[in-house]
């Protein structure tokens, strides 16, 4: 069987991304926040601060100090997630940080803190693309000085078939060359990619080729964040 | 909470007026109810209060029977206060009012016996359903104790009995068109005593000014289950008037319920 020839599950082409939706300051005790849902994927993200940090000596005198949270809501999954931190919701959580941290004027907010909390409603693949997405709008909406939003988006390799934004069911192919899956956060204005994680197996040249698709994901989630604050300013 | 704001609201209160908005001593704030957020759960809700926000979800399981109800099945309601929904709010292990607020819906639904527990027995002894109800905070505005306890039984509500396979086990991510058995709609309803006044669903600052705080869980005719907070204390007319109170309360919340599929 070919995934080249037989197409994917959803009838998506290679470089198509799943339908996209994103709205924000949607909680009203949340200095920012916001919801993206992306296929069957919801995350709810929320900023508290820049406020004092706690406890004290985790200070930091020349920057800011981001926390993020990742949270899987225990029935997001088919299979009950048990509550509370796991060990990789605490690793998303400092991949997060790591993808959004690059975007912030983290030195304009020395010695104070903003902690990102991130709830994922509902889980069908790419929730920590979701989270990263969210968690970007939501310190946007916060009024936290930015260099650029954080698109996120996961590129991989079905069987043969190089595509973007995997869901749960392509995630589980195990036929021919299996499914290798590449959660990417990419800074268009800085050109930098700030999350790159891969799981599965994958030659070089298709590496590359998968990296630069995300990119170009990327960019079109980008497009989207930015339009969904224009649209919010507008109607004001 | 500075002093200033709280003595306007004991003001406000000794004048039978309420904090931000015009309704009375007795009245709750608007309620709507949102089921299916999502679809990975057997069943699940979004309830506002105002502005307090909370999701329930439900997922079920096969276990085995404790030995003193060997045709009964299980249900375990729990929730924490999650950091998102409030600034005060911090990481870590839940603390006495995270444990307290859970332990109260949890007892409202399940000494209720709002689901009908012989029903989830399989085979007496051996295998019966377990029902887990997890509830999540996004916004606190006051008055959780209800909203959780609403979020939780409106996703029970709307929850379908997992597929079986043909030895028995639960097939993951299939429904069959079964609810789950109900017997009962407890509702919780929650007043606080400012000063000598007392009034319905407090919003935040409201809870921090009342010196103590009655929730009673009722379903139709009787009442299933009693909570009393704060370090203040209630006289026998006070507890008696708010039992009343609570049924008329529970018949409109109960309207609301009923609108969700």
């Amino acid at each position: 069987m070919s995934y080249k020839k037989t197409g994917r599950f959803d009838g998506r082409k290679a470089d198509e991304l799943r339908p996209v939706e994103m709205s924000v300051g949607i909680l009203p005790n949340c200095t920012g926040s916001a919801r993206v849902q992306v296929g069957k994927t919801v995350a709810i993200a929320g900023v508290y601060g820049p406020r004092k940090v706690r406890p004290k000596h985790a200070e930091l005198k020349d920057k800011l100090l981001i926390r993020c949270y990742y949270d899987l809501v225990s029935f997001s999954v088919t299979d009950r997630a048990r509550p509370g931190p796991s060990r990789r919701s605490i690793e998303l959580g400092l991949v997060i940080k790591n993808a959004i941290e690059r975007s912030i004027f983290v030195e304009k907010y020395p010695m104070s803190m903003i902690e990102v909390f991130v709830e994922i409603v509902q889980a069908d693949a790419g929730s920590r693309c979701a989270a990263i997405i969210a968690a970007s709008l939501a310190v946007a909406d916060a009024g936290i000085e930015m260099r650029d939003f954080v698109p996120a988006v996961a590129c991989g390799k079905i069987d043969d078939l190089i595509c973007l934004d995997l869901t749960k069911q392509e995630e589980d192919v195990h036929d021919g060359e299996g499914a290798t899956d590449i959660p990417i956060a990419y800074i268009p204005s800085e050109k930098e990619i700030t999350l790159l994680q891969l799981d599965g197996k994958i030659s070089e040249k298709d590496l590359m080729e998968a990296i630069k698709l995300g990119i170009k994901g990327c960019e079109e989630i980008h497009k989207m964040m930015k339009d969904v604050f224009k649209k919010r300013y507008e109607t004001k | 909470m500075s002093q200033d704001v709280k003595n306007y609201i004991i003001e406000l209160a000794k004048k039978n007026k309420r904090n931000t908005d015009n309704r009375g001593l007795e009245e709750f704030r608007n309620v709507i109810i949102e089921s299916g957020v999502s679809k990975n759960a057997e069943g699940s809700a979004k309830v506002s209060i105002g502005d307090t926000i909370v999701m329930a979800g439900v997922k079920m399981s096969i276990g085995t029977p404790y030995p003193d109800t060997p045709n009964k099945g299980n249900l375990i309601c729990s929730g924490e206060l999650s950091p998102i929904s409030d600034p005060d709010f911090e990481p870590g292990p839940p603390r006495e009012d995270a444990i307290e607020l859970s332990r109260v819906v949890d007892r409202g639904i399940r000494e209720s016996e709002a689901v009908d527990f012989e029903k989830l027995c399989i085979v007496e002894g051996e295998k019966v359903w377990n029902i887990f109800v997890d509830f999540y905070i996004l916004n606190n505005a006051g008055n959780l104790i209800d909203a959780c306890g609403l979020a939780s039984i409106a996703a029970l509500k709307t929850a379908r009995m997992p597929k079986l396979d043909e030895e028995g086990n639960v097939v993951l991510g299939e429904w069959t068109d079964e609810k789950v058995p109900f017997k009962r709609v407890p509702i919780p309803i929650t007043f606080v005593k400012i000063e000598d006044k007392i009034m319905v669903d407090p919003d935040n600052e409201e809870e921090k000014c009342a010196s103590a705080r009655l929730t009673v869980t009722c379903s139709d005719k009787e009442i299933n289950a009693l909570q009393k907070g704060g370090e203040g204390g209630f006289t026998l007319e006070e507890v008696g008037n708010c039992l009343t109170k609570s049924f008329k309360i529970r018949e409109k919340i109960v309207e609301v319920i009923k609108g969700i599929k």
